[in-house]
């Protein structure tokens, strides 16, 4: 069988789409060709959404960069909000934070991190797990969830909210608030607040605990399902902070292959132009970006939880060490790729941002009143963050008169373009091919896509000469010309 | 014993000289506004402050405060219209308070929350306004413009400067700058000017200042427009 990425067969083919995938941010859908014999030529997984945020940012004051951008995304603006504001540091020769700022910071992504895996898990991803499939479609949902497990299901919401009050009490806004600004913050916690948030502290880590339990004890009752489902290799990458620990907000872009081999480390996130590139293709406003040494057929990855628990050397909280100790032994130590581990690892982070934050509301820098520094400004800055879902990079160049000029955005979910379309074609494979697609079949396609948790409305970037290609067939489907119009 | 005038069935007082919406707002009584301000003379031109008057519309801060005039003020009528007022300026410049370091300062979102204006209602214009960050301190962003003159009268009367002006008519009347160049650098304007610091909008901004005042903080965090003494307003 072929890669299924474009249909090689001169048959008469049928196109049936799911238009749009549900259950994650934004819109998509999946796309695909059939013939007679319900035999899979084609399986594509098209953003469809356009966005627009690189080109518009142009022009604009800089200052105004970390709370415009963070718009692109209603679940995960913190991230944008940081690494907008991480780039801009650089631009106001902000080199070295205050300590209040810094943490102030860490703790609104850590906040973050939290309520945005909470989110997917048990909102957007659990009615899968835990009910099947293919399972009653009406129940295939969060009141689904509610109605069977009722006691899940408000611990869930309770983590989102605990993350989403750390939001609040750090940016201003539970949503889209301004706290991050170049060169540092513009508020720091109180007493009171800093002493709300410790409060709520244990119930949730006890929470995001039987959360990992949960993903753990799923694996284990369907571990076959859950080690081939959608499985396909990968290099993965992500940042690793000092000593290759697990680490969301700064450090260094590292890569290992399907192997587990390091191949590229400690490159700084501003020499990242030098390791990946973007390649456009004409279905899909979503880029697909690889590591330039390997070029785009080979030097595709994955990015997010399951790449960032593996690619780190250790994880620095205990909770969580240990569970990806955990992870590691239940898979002899070999690396993992299958979609559906992206849950378990997405919940020991979880388990981890918690810690995390317990760490920093015990640190006093928290209520500091020192918050913003500036230095020799520079016309040009990268930020690059863990965010939920992945990799986030921000670039910006400024002029002299303050204006930005230029924004390149390479989002998470765009990392994991080629790994879900991957996904998806193995899904097509070895569950939709000679089959008559029902629905329980086609949330297969579903399922696999939500492992990647993708924010499909961050994700939409690609601007200007969008490549073309365009086919004509006849009634019996043979093709009778095509042409092609370049990106480049 | 003081004249008084009704509004909205209250006996208002007032002093020879003051126009209606003073004597209003002396009194606690507030008259939504957005081209007034107390320490310029009246100037008419937003009609946001448009009150009946013995069943006729007028703009309550250019009329001069009478003894026995029955005005209305916070009627359903009048609300409807100065919200179409205001939805009106916003259609015509660009207006994204999201991204807008006004945001929570700004006397139109302000006057947008007192209003309920929920939609735009009008089709948006979305006009070519490039900004001018020309001047190393200062930046005007003439998509938020409202034309409502203050900094053309602040830069005069006050700065002595006279760097602002309205050029064009109807829909293509715009704010400019008192330079050959046409940019703002050009211009004797200082960071210091009140010129600067009237402006109800988004258009004159400090450089480097962005969101550095936290929400929670900024003017209208603590009370509606309505609520907040005149002196305190931006």
């Amino acid at each position: 069988m072929t890669s299924l990425e474009t249909s090689q067969t001169d048959k008469p083919t049928r196109r049936i789409s799911i238009d749009q995938v549900s259950r994650v941010e934004g819109h998509g859908k999946v796309t695909l060709l059939l013939d007679d014999e319900g035999h899979v030529h084609q399986a594509r997984l098209h953003i469809v959404e356009f966005r627009g945020f690189e080109r518009f940012i142009q022009g604009r004051p800089y200052w105004e960069v970390p709370v415009m951008v963070q718009r692109l995304c209603g679940i995960c603006p913190v991230s944008h909000h940081l690494a907008a504001s991480k780039a801009l540091d650089v631009v106001v020769g902000a080199t070295q934070l205050t300590p209040t700022a810094e943490k102030v910071r860490r703790l609104m992504h850590y906040g973050q991190m939290l309520q945005s895996h909470a989110l997917h898990f048990f909102h957007l991803s659990s009615p899968d797990l835990l009910f099947g499939f293919d399972s009653e479609v009406s129940k295939r949902n969060v009141v689904g969830v509610v109605a069977a497990y009722p006691e899940l299901a408000t611990h869930g919401v309770l983590l989102r909210k605990f993350g989403q009050e750390v939001i609040r009490l750090t940016a201003g806004k539970r949503v889209h608030g301004t706290g991050s600004i170049p060169g540092g913050v513009n508020k720091s916690l109180t007493r009171a607040e800093r002493d709300e948030l410790l409060a709520a502290l244990p119930d949730v880590l006890q929470w995001a605990r039987e959360g990992v339990d949960l993903v753990k004890a799923l694996h284990q009752k369907n571990t076959a399902l859950y080690e081939s489902f959608g499985l396909f290799r990968s290099s993965l990458l992500s940042l690793v902070g000092p000593g290759g620990r697990l680490e969301f907000y700064d450090g260094v872009i590292r890569a290992r292959d399907a192997d587990g081999q390091v191949m590229v480390d400690g490159i700084e996130p501003k020499n990242y132009r030098q390791h990946i590139e973007e390649e456009v293709k004409s279905w899909s406003y979503m880029k697909f970006p690889y590591l330039t040494a390997l070029g785009p057929e080979r030097g595709w990855y994955k990015v997010g939880p399951l790449a960032r628990v593996q690619n780190c050397d250790f994880i620095h909280t205990p909770l969580a060490e240990a569970e990806r100790q955990a992870f590691r032994e239940a898979h002899g130590g070999q690396m993992v790729h299958a979609p559906l581990a992206y849950h378990w690892t997405r919940l020991i982070e979880l388990l981890h941002a918690a810690e995390v934050i317990g760490e920093l509301l015990r640190d006093d820098d928290l209520m500091g009143d020192a918050l913003v520094v500036s230095g020799e400004r520079v016309g040009e800055g990268v930020g690059i963050i863990e965010a939920p879902r992945g990799t986030l990079i921000h670039h910006y160049k400024v002029d002299s008169q303050d204006l930005v000029t230029m924004c390149n955005l390479i989002v998470s979910t765009t990392h994991n373009n080629q790994a879900m379309n991957e996904a998806i074609r193995s899904v097509a494979r070895e569950y939709l091919d000679g089959h008559e697609p029902t629905e329980g079949l086609m949330n297969h396609l579903e399922v696999a896509i939500r492992a990647f948790d993708p924010c499909l409305s961050c994700a939409t970037h690609a601007m200007g000469r969008m490549p073309l290609y365009v086919e004509v067939r006849d009634a019996s489907g043979a093709v009778v010309g095509s042409a092609t119009k370049s990106s480049r | 014993m003081s004249k008084t005038f009704t509004m909205d069935e209250r006996e208002i007082p007032f002093v020879e000289g003051q126009t209606v919406m003073q004597a209003a707002l002396a009194d606690g009584v507030y008259v939504p506004h957005l081209c007034a301000h107390p320490e310029f003379k009246p100037h008419g031109s937003c009609r946001v402050c448009t009150v009946k008057v013995n069943g006729r519309h007028a703009a309550s801060c250019t009329l001069a405060a009478r003894e026995g005039l029955v005005v209305e003020n916070q009627t359903a009528e009048l609300r409807e219209l100065r919200r179409e007022l205001v939805q009106l300026l916003f259609v015509e410049g660009n207006h994204f308070c999201p991204s807008c370091e006004k945001s929570g300062d700004c006397k139109l979102q302000a006057l947008g929350y007192e209003l309920e204006v929920k939609t735009l209602h009008f089709t948006q214009l979305f006009p070519d306004r490039p900004v001018d960050a020309s001047h190393p301190d200062l930046m005007l962003d003439f998509n938020r413009c409202i034309l409502c003159e203050l900094c053309v009268r602040a830069s005069a009367e006050v700065d002595g400067r006279h760097v602002f002006a309205l050029s064009g008519r109807g829909i293509d009347k715009h704010l400019i700058v008192n330079s050959e160049s046409g940019r703002l650098a050009d211009t004797s304007i200082a960071a210091t000017d009140t010129a600067v610091s009237v402006c109800p909008v988004g258009v004159i901004l400090k450089k480097g200042r962005g969101f550095r005042v936290p929400i929670g903080q900024r003017t209208y965090d603590a009370a509606p427009i309505s609520a907040m003494p005149e002196g305190k307003k931006p």
